[in-house]
């Protein structure tokens, strides 16, 4: 388990590094040098220049990458070109935003997905089980930033419940929570659909084992196979999806966070992407690319303490 | 005589399927004494398993019983209200299951496994384990502590097998239901865990019913044997009868073709030509007449119950002749 441990960390830490290089590749890509993009057509020479050496593109690039790969192990992201505050405190603002929205609307998705993919296991065939199948397809199929659109115009402008936009005042829990609300819909609703699907098909095959037969020929009271027989194997592989997931929903908090004005890492990025701002692009992929990983591997690691069979193939 | 323990009368039992109605279970009787070891034998398909499930009405879902009962001290199980039934479940009535492989659940550990399976006694946690690993050791597992902490992955086939006779055995049943109880195991095991079952019986004071297509299996532990046919039962005998003096050609042939029954070396195994009637229509006479050599113009028509004595019958049109 340790080894396994070890190697998937060593795993994740190689595919960041990749990552970081093909994201450090796609600047040169890009035609005309970073300053003057970032400058724009008007700029004079002595700007392009002083920018040029700031962004330290007078350097050899095997002397860029270096730099690049010490600062960030270092936690040095560089510095915004624009604005000139270190990157990595724009992220430290930003990022627990996004986190906060993905994990409500990861676990109120959840909940609701686990719990209806179970009644529509306990009810299949019948008027429920068809009713939540139509409700999980809507849910998946209708992209997060129109429901995004929908709850504002519902909920903001026309019942004027909610705040259209922004975050919240800071300090002002109650503000902040009710600022949450639409947001995580907009994020989570998809995954209801998604999770409901999943965990009632991974449930009825469960259902139909042999080893259920042998719980109900026991006399356990269904309630107990349901959940501690059926619904701890059936959410095994749903983990490594609800990881993947939690990844998904920080590219989707991009249009979300745009819709609704909310700060933020799909803000963050956006705005950085317009303005050519590309330490900033860079810091935040590292940053997004870093949690993704950490969420995956966390992942796989739980689904190896859940399923023994899991364990013992690893030790072998 | 006692009084039945287990009584099934004329159950008829049908599969709803994607191509038409099944008929599994065609009018099956059957009945089991305490203290009585009961084999139940046909080839695949014959609805044995069907009747084995019907005993704590675990059947499939696409399963409908459409007549007939299964008396349980009297009380037909059948129309008891659901958690009735499942009271009876794994305390009255204990099934060992085929295929250990797939019969406990891969996550959780055999310890807390035949914990739950206790869930009816109120007595405290530890008492329960004490009561498995007791058990365990009854049924020759090497090291109870061990087992209990171990996940069903991690034991051998022969060792689940015991396992789950232990865990039949937990609340102490009145019937014990063994559906082939061997099959999926090699033979060096079968042999084990036949010893097992027959070791068993001896301080067993319940009546146990054993399920299997092996012949030999019902010549070791069985009292009294029904052999099924097309979800029919075609003979009920002691068991010395039934091998000495069957009386039924369904029952003749499948003693032909046991191995195990040969003195010399053969060529060719003998077979039943032919297969099983299409189930969904059944035939309106004797179900193994187009199989049977013994098969005359009277077969087309439904074939009496012969009683032989008081412990042998035979549901054919010839059994009233000579053996």
């Amino acid at each position: 388990m340790l080894t396994y441990a070890i190697k998937r960390v060593a795993l994740a830490a190689l595919i960041l590094f990749v990552v970081m290089l093909a994201m450090y590749g796609m600047v040169f890509l890009v035609p005309g040098d970073p300053a003057s993009v970032a400058l724009g057509p008007r700029a004079t020479p002595a700007l392009k220049a002083m920018l040029t050496e700031r962004m330290g593109l007078d350097q050899p690039v095997a002397v860029q990458i270096w730099r690049f790969f010490a600062n960030a192990a270092q936690g040095d992201l560089g510095i915004d070109v624009w604005s000139k505050r270190p990157v990595l405190d724009q992220i430290l603002e930003a990022f627990p935003q996004t986190l906060l929205l993905g994990l409500v609307a990861l676990s109120w998705a959840l909940t609701l997905g686990i719990t209806l993919g179970v009644l529509a296991v306990v009810y299949r065939g019948t008027f429920i089980d068809r009713a939540l199948g139509l409700v999980s397809v809507s849910f998946i199929s209708v992209p997060s930033f129109v429901i995004a659109i929908y709850l504002l115009l519902i909920f903001a402008v026309w019942l004027q419940w909610l705040p259209a936009i922004g975050a919240g005042k800071a300090g002002d829990i109650p503000s902040q929570i009710k600022a949450l609300i639409l947001p995580s819909i907009a994020v989570g609703i998809g995954w209801v659909g998604y999770l409901a699907r999943m965990v009632r098909a991974s449930m009825l095959e469960i259902m139909a084992a042999n080893h259920i037969r042998t719980a109900r020929a026991f006399g356990l009271p269904e309630r107990k196979v349901v959940t501690r027989y059926a619904l701890r194997l059936a959410i095994v592989p749903t983990i490594s999806v609800i990881a993947v997931g939690l990844g998904s929903i920080l590219s989707s908090a991009v249009f979300v966070e745009t819709v609704f004005s909310r700060p933020g890492i799909g803000t963050l990025i956006t705005g950085a992407v317009f303005k050519r701002n590309y330490p900033v692009v860079m810091g935040t992929v590292l940053v997004t690319t870093a949690f993704y990983l950490l969420v995956i591997t966390a992942a796989d690691l739980l689904i190896a303490k859940l399923d023994p069979r899991v364990r013992d193939a690893l030790a072998r | 005589m006692t009084e039945p323990l287990l009584e099934i009368d004329a159950l008829n039992i049908t599969y709803h399927t994607d191509h038409g109605k099944l008929s599994a279970l065609r009018g099956a009787s059957l009945i089991a004494r305490t203290g009585e070891v009961i084999g139940i034998v046909g080839e695949s398909g014959c609805g044995k398993s069907t009747l084995a499930a019907s005993v704590i009405n675990l059947l499939p879902q696409a399963a409908e019983v459409t007549s007939g009962a299964v008396r349980y001290k009297g009380t037909d199980i059948l129309r008891l209200p659901p958690e009735a039934q499942r009271a009876l479940r794994g305390q009255d009535i204990a099934m060992i299951f085929q295929d250990p492989m797939t019969a406990f659940n891969p996550v959780l550990t055999m310890g807390a496994q035949l914990v739950d399976f206790q869930h009816a006694a109120q007595i405290p946690r530890a008492e329960k384990l004490t009561r498995a690993r007791a058990l365990l050791a009854r049924v020759g597992m090497p090291d109870p502590d061990l087992t209990l902490r171990r996940y069903p992955h991690q034991l051998s086939g022969g060792m689940r097998q015991r396992v789950a006779i232990a865990a039949a055995l937990l609340m102490n049943p009145t019937v014990l239901v063994a559906d082939e109880p061997t099959t999926a195991l090699d033979v060096t095991m079968e042999a084990q865990i036949i010893h097992l079952l027959r070791d068993l019986r001896r301080d067993y004071q319940g009546a146990i019913l054993v399920i299997t297509h092996h012949l030999g299996v019902v010549a070791e532990l069985c009292d009294r044997v029904y052999v099924m046919y097309a979800g029919e039962v075609v003979e009920e005998a002691v068991v010395d009868d039934l091998f000495h003096a069957p009386r039924h050609p369904y029952t003749r042939a499948l003693i032909a073709c046991d191995p195990g029954h040969f003195e010399q070396p053969t060529p060719i195994l003998p077979t039943i030509q032919g297969r099983l009637p299409d189930l969904r229509t059944p035939p309106t006479g004797c179900s193994f007449a187009a199989r049977c050599p013994l098969a005359e113009a009277i077969c087309a028509t439904p074939p009496p119950r012969i009683q032989i004595s008081p412990t042998q019958s035979a549901l054919c049109h010839k059994a009233g002749g000579q053996p």
